[in-house]
């Protein structure tokens, strides 16, 4: 193999894994800024607040089962510093606000509607929630939703990011 | 055509054939996930078939296989 060859092999092959590494968002790293996907709804307040970023579908039976519980920690840490978004990966805008009505969440949620965000993200599970400090570092990633496994887990990673000094 | 040459088309034409494989991620698995997917979303047919072959091969059962649905958790 000529040395032009090999050259352009390798390329191919650094093009490839630049590709496949560059979307996904890695712990102890900024989170993506939400303001630049066009995602529809009404962002809430995050600077200087923990931030729990859920995403989420209507098609999604876990996710259904999240939301009651999610509104629970919503309720009871939004005092304290906590905001939990919710990032629908609904293309479509009918069945997403018919699941808000059916369930009324206590936190806010957005619709990310071209899910270039979540394309951005590379979610590796149907619902995945990414938790972000004060200054909006992604700390821990919760793939799925397990009941009051995952629940229990989020509510002390949430506590011990809010009790952290600024 | 120089081996060289031979090689490098290879390559592309690897490229190319890699490039039509693709993976549904997790967030596109809406149409997936519909009932009129499932398999098993008729329980009247689901019983006959059940009942055609225990008829022919004297067995039931086995009947689970993967198929579609959100692929969640």
């Amino acid at each position: 193999m000529s040395s032009k060859t090999k050259h352009i092999a390798g390329l191919l092959l650094a093009l490839t894994l630049a590709v496949s590494a560059w979307a996904q968002v890695k712990i102890g790293q900024p989170f993506p800024d939400l303001t630049g996907f066009a995602l529809e709804g009404t962002l809430p307040e995050r600077a200087g607040q923990v931030v729990l970023v859920d995403f989420w579908a209507t098609w999604c039976a876990p996710c259904k089962a999240s939301f009651p519980a999610y509104s629970e920690l919503q309720r009871e840490l939004a005092g304290r510093g906590f905001v939990l978004l919710a990032v629908s990966v609904d293309k479509t805008k009918a069945p997403y606000e018919e699941f808000l009505k059916r369930f009324a969440p206590a936190f806010p949620t957005v619709r990310d509607g071209t899910q270039k965000l979540v394309a951005q993200v590379q979610v590796p599970a149907m619902p995945t929630s990414y938790l972000i400090d004060r200054k909006g570092v992604l700390r821990s990633m919760h793939s799925g939703f397990h009941g009051a496994e995952t629940v229990r887990s989020l509510r002390e990673e949430i506590i011990r990011l809010l009790e952290e000094k600024p | 055509m120089k081996r060289n040459h031979v090689l490098l088309l290879v390559l592309a034409g690897l490229a190319v054939l890699f490039s039509g494989c693709t993976t549904v991620h997790p967030w596109e698995r809406a149409t997936l996930a519909d009932y009129t997917m499932r398999p098993d979303r008729d329980p009247m047919q689901n019983t006959m078939m059940e009942h055609i072959y225990f008829s022919r091969e004297a067995s039931s059962g086995g009947r689970g296989v993967g198929g579609s649905g959100c692929g969640c958790n």
